[in-house]
């Protein structure tokens, strides 16, 4: 790409323009109002750089173009349909599927490149491969957990970080090998595969609680590796883009770790899934209080303020049509019904906020945790839907529980606090909730959904009361 | 020439990653399922370097992994931008409506 037709020139300007709405996409998405035109600048901006890239001078030929981009489409446009609760494992698998796109191109580049390839472009092209293929077979491991097709159990043994960061190592060195020897063509093969399998042992031992933390940091990984074939390519909108990408990953991450009580750095090195180290402990049966739908509907319509509480149960039972209904007739009856989202509440950041919306609840009901929790001690009622962990008083005041010092909803100093849960199981970590022996703690038993379903059922069926 | 290309790209890529920092930092929470599927979708704008790579047939190893790599990125274009369209139209303010 060294010599200089005058197309060029009109493309480097397309791709300034579109690099501009890509950053004006990203600023608009800022509020759910403007959200909408941040999709249309995105988009204006994605055709004008393929538009653009067309004209590229070096192009003979167009087929193959054209019938990738038709493929491409055919399998792009049942992804953008799937299901609201499918969200999470379509965000891993587009991971997927840019990382892939990238360390083909970088694969590419080295074998048409490779024996007159400068240090420089040798490094950047390895930090692209590298990258980009434990991002691609990270995120199909974290889809294939999401979609039930893997265990969601995390898989551990003993060592395992020592394996990780064995084989890290040796892609490195391979890297440097190549960066020095770039003749030494059949390295490349090696350090590609170490990369790939590296991918899927760091994604093994992650829980299904941990997923938030881990797509956002693929979605990092993703970008990075764009942006360092950018450095290969020469691209600057390539750069743009996986800078914005990189820093919008590595932001969730942080913002994930953090609700997590984990340290960044340990997010980083991909240490997760260590708290499923609680033992079983609260074997005893210690009394709990239930209550009927019945009486979780009279006491919901003597409430003046509801908080309901979402987590993944209420995702796994599709439960969010019922909690609509369930909105309505209390809304319908004066009460005051607000939801209080956990940022790690869910597979994915924000998964609560788009089911509830796919729901038709208005966005600004939805409370972040800490413009709500400061409301809990005048809530009459907290209606906790399938969550767990992140309602844990444990996490506040119990110094040996594995999730000490997590931020929790704070549930349990509202008048009431009332979870639906199948059973007295403990949640994903494995760990006890003192919440449920609470005095103000009211179980009610039953799946998520058809609980939900009776109380709206008692709260319509006897609505002259 | 090598090292301008690697210091103009360093400066590029410090730059957007700051304007990313600060503007991604103001997104609310509300929205982080439609920003994630949106920045996936412009991330994917790799495709740009594939489609050169198919285009220019340097060789048929470099063909075909192009074009592999357009079918990935196109999909991700095309899936990212819907999904994220179809998220946003379902957040629905209270105020307008149901203030009754």
């Amino acid at each position: 790409m060294t010599e200089f037709a005058g197309n060029q020139v009109v493309i480097e300007v397309i791709y300034l323009v579109a690099s501009a709405l890509f950053i004006l996409s990203l600023k608009w998405m800022s509020s759910p109002t403007t959200a909408r035109h941040g999709v249309w600048a995105g988009e204006v901006g994605m055709l004008l750089a393929i538009a653009g890239t067309l004209l590229h001078h070096g192009i003979v030929d167009y087929t193959w173009i054209a019938v990738a981009l038709v493929l491409g489409t055919i399998i792009g446009v049942p992804l953008g349909r799937v299901q609201m609760t499918a969200v999470p494992q379509r965000t891993a698998l587009s991971h997927a599927f840019g990382a892939l796109c990238v360390t083909l191109v970088g694969t590419a580049e080295f074998y048409l490149r490779s024996p007159d390839i400068t240090p420089f472009m040798m490094s950047v092209l390895s930090m692209e491969v590298i990258l980009g293929s434990l991002t691609f077979t990270g995120s199909l491991m974290a889809a294939g957990k999401l979609q039930e097709i893997l265990p969601q159990r995390p898989l551990t043994y003993r060592g395992q970080n020592f394996v990780n960061f064995l084989l890290l190592t040796i892609a490195v060195v391979l890297a440097v090998n190549l960066v020095l020897h770039p003749e030494a063509r059949q390295l490349y093969p090696f350090m590609l595969l170490i990369a790939l399998a590296f991918g899927v042992l760091l994604v093994i031992p992650i829980g299904g609680a941990d997923m938030p933390t881990v797509i956002s940091l693929l979605n990092a990984y993703a970008g990075l590796s764009a942006a360092a074939m950018g450095f290969v390519l020469n691209n600057k909108l390539l750069i743009v883009a996986g800078a914005l990408d990189g820093s919008s990953g590595l932001i969730l991450s942080v913002i994930m770790s953090k609700a997590m009580n984990r340290s960044f750095t340990n997010v980083l090195f991909g240490a997760f899934g260590q708290v499923q180290a609680a033992a079983a402990a609260g074997q005893e049966a210690k009394p709990v209080r239930s209550a009927t739908a019945e009486e979780t509907a009279a006491i919901l319509s003597a409430a003046n303020k509801v908080v309901v509480v979402p987590g993944y149960g209420m995702a796994v039972a599709q439960a969010q049509h019922k909690v609509r209904e369930l909105y309505d007739a209390l809304s319908k009856r004066g009460v005051d019904v607000r939801f209080a989202i956990h940022p790690v509440a869910g597979r994915m950041p924000g998964h609560m906020n788009v089911l509830l919306a796919e729901a038709d609840i208005p966005y600004d009901r939805l409370m972040d945790m800490d413009d709500i929790n400061g409301d809990f001690p005048q809530t009459d009622v907290a209606l906790v839907i399938g969550a767990n962990d992140v309602t844990n008083p444990a996490a506040r005041n119990d110094a040996s529980s594995p999730i000490y010092g997590m931020p929790i909803l704070d549930v349990d100093k509202a008048h009431t606090v009332m979870v639906i849960k199948r059973g007295m199981s403990p949640g994903f970590a494995g760990i006890d909730n003192p919440l449920y022996y609470l005095d103000n703690t009211l179980m009610l038993f039953g799946d998520a959904k058809a609980f939900v379903g009776s109380i709206v059922r008692e709260l319509t069926g006897a609505g002259h009361s | 020439m090598n090292s301008s290309i690697l210091t103009n790209g360093l400066f590029i890529f410090m730059l957007a990653g700051f304007i990313g920092f600060e503007v991604i930092r103001r997104v609310s929470p509300l929205l982080h399922t439609p920003l994630m599927s949106l920045t996936n979708a412009l991330d994917a704008i790799a495709v740009v370097g594939a489609i050169v790579l198919v285009g220019e047939h340097k060789s048929t190893l470099s063909a075909v992994l192009g074009t592999l790599a357009v079918i990935a990125a196109t999909s991700n274009i095309v899936g990212g931008f819907l999904i994220t369209d179809r998220m946003l139209k379902m957040f629905k303010s209270s105020r307008p409506a149901a203030k009754s």
